[in-house]
């Protein structure tokens, strides 16, 4: 069974890379023009922070275990950055989960985890936004049966314009990639 | 008897031409539990779908080229590349026409998110997986024909075929028991959580599922030669990228039905 599941997979893969030469490169998160509302319940855009550079996640805040980590790890990337070049980023976690992460639910997140909301937005979005965010951004993600919610981690970096400059699935340490990325990016 | 036998064949080619009349409409897909190969938790292998209505067939050439005339933002050159890589619609004619030869054909070289933006503007999505697996299920004359050994062999012919030759007219398949057309031995299609079918089971492992963790996971419980064809489809979907375009992956759109209190 698994040499089948393997072999479709590999066929299905060797299709895919026939079929589909890599995009132009660069391509901007930002061409997608979807409506977030912040912690405050104020209507953002997912460009939100342009002009900044900026590291986007996704989360959702009655995740038990690898929500609390992807905090960690983009604080965790942000201290390899110098105090300059932290002061410029900012960062960006779009929920999974609009209907239990409220406003209300995102600022008691914000309090828990002493976040720094001037430079950090904790968003929401409806259903169709998040899925067409977590697809931009390469994030899969499953509602299961008991209300938790199956996902990816992967941490993005981008330009001031919005641009892809890097994207990391590291978790519980800073990716070197991501801040490299950052640090010489204009 | 010249005249009888005419007769015949004008009852035997009504049906057909109806059927084909209401080409672009969409019937009512019943909810139902039902056993799908592609397990909602580890443990559950019932899916639950709720009422839901699926297009007849699959979204033409020409079906799209009206959506483009009216969003120009999802035409070929003017696309973001976020949106669409660089196969997007690069069979058609020019960039708002898909060319007569084609017109009727289903839409293929189409990202998710272009296939996302056409049903929307329609009022409608993409058909969820275990919306598209229920329907599929079913022949022409029961809705759920997966232990029939035929209609699998039927199915399966296509996988060992597709990718290659000319694609035929949208609609123009045989009718399931919903009345659903080119579900089997058309294209591929897109779903709306095709980026939702490969995440583990368990979002404390760290990093992608990749192809050794799915293999080995509880995601899928493929334990039987007949849901080859399936495998497929479900390899096929989560192996692109909700930018990639692809010359045999098309799509159809379904929208809820509300319930009545």
């Amino acid at each position: 069974m698994k040499v089948l599941l393997t072999c479709a997979l590999l066929l299905a893969a060797s299709l895919v890379s026939a079929a589909s030469p890599e995009a132009a490169p660069g391509p901007s998160l930002y061409d997608l023009s979807e409506r977030l509302s912040n912690q405050d319940g104020a209507p953002v855009g997912l460009d939100v922070h342009r002009g900044n550079k900026v590291l986007v996640s996704m989360f959702y805040s009655s995740c038990p275990a690898t929500c609390p980590l992807i905090i960690d790890t983009l604080r965790a990337v942000e201290r390899g950055l110098d105090s300059s070049q932290r002061s410029d980023l900012r960062v960006l976690m779009i929920s999974f989960d609009p209907a239990r992460d409220t406003a209300e639910a995102l600022r008691e997140l914000a309090k828990t985890r002493r976040i720094d909301t001037q430079r950090w937005t904790l968003a929401r979005a409806d259903d169709a936004a998040v899925r067409r965010i977590a697809a931009a951004l390469e994030i899969q993600y499953r509602h299961l049966p008991d209300g938790q919610i199956s996902h990816s981690n992967v941490i993005t970096a981008l330009g001031r314009d919005g641009k892809i400059l890097a994207r990391s699935t590291e978790i519980g340490h800073a990716d070197e990639s991501l801040v490299r990325a950052l640090a010489t990016a204009p | 008897m010249r005249l009888a036998g005419n007769i015949t064949l004008l009852f035997a080619l009504l049906p057909g031409i109806t059927a084909f009349a209401g080409g672009t409409g969409s019937v009512p897909i019943p909810g139902a539990r039902f056993e799908s190969v592609l397990p909602e938790a580890p443990g559950t292998k019932i899916a639950n779908v709720a009422p839901f209505r699926l297009d007849v067939s699959l979204v033409s050439n020409a079906d799209f080229a009206r959506f483009v005339r009216a969003h120009p933002e999802w035409r070929r050159g003017s696309v973001k590349p976020l949106l669409a890589d660089a196969g997007y619609l690069q069979h058609w004619a020019n960039a708002n026409e898909p060319g007569e030869s084609s017109a009727r054909k289903p839409v293929t070289q189409v990202s998710w998110f272009a296939a996302s933006a056409y049903c929307e503007a329609r009022g409608s999505r993409l058909p969820r997986w275990h919306e598209w697996e229920l329907a599929a299920a079913a022949s022409d004359a029961v809705p759920d024909a997966r232990a029939d050994p035929a209609w699998r062999q039927r199915i399966l012919a296509w996988y060992s075929t597709s990718a290659r030759g000319v694609l035929p007219d949208a609609g123009m398949s045989q009718a399931n028991y919903y009345g659903v057309r080119d579900l089997h031995g058309v294209a591929w299609e897109w779903v709306l959580d095709a980026g939702s079918m490969m995440v583990s089971d368990d979002s404390r492992e760290q990093g992608d599922p990749d192809l050794q963790r799915f293999c080995g996971s509880g995601a899928l419980s493929l334990e039987q030669k007949e849901n080859y064809a399936l495998m497929m489809r479900i390899a096929m979907l989560s192996s692109m990228k909700a930018s990639y375009t692809s010359g045999s992956m098309g799509f159809r759109c379904a929208t809820d039905i509300e319930e009545r209190r």
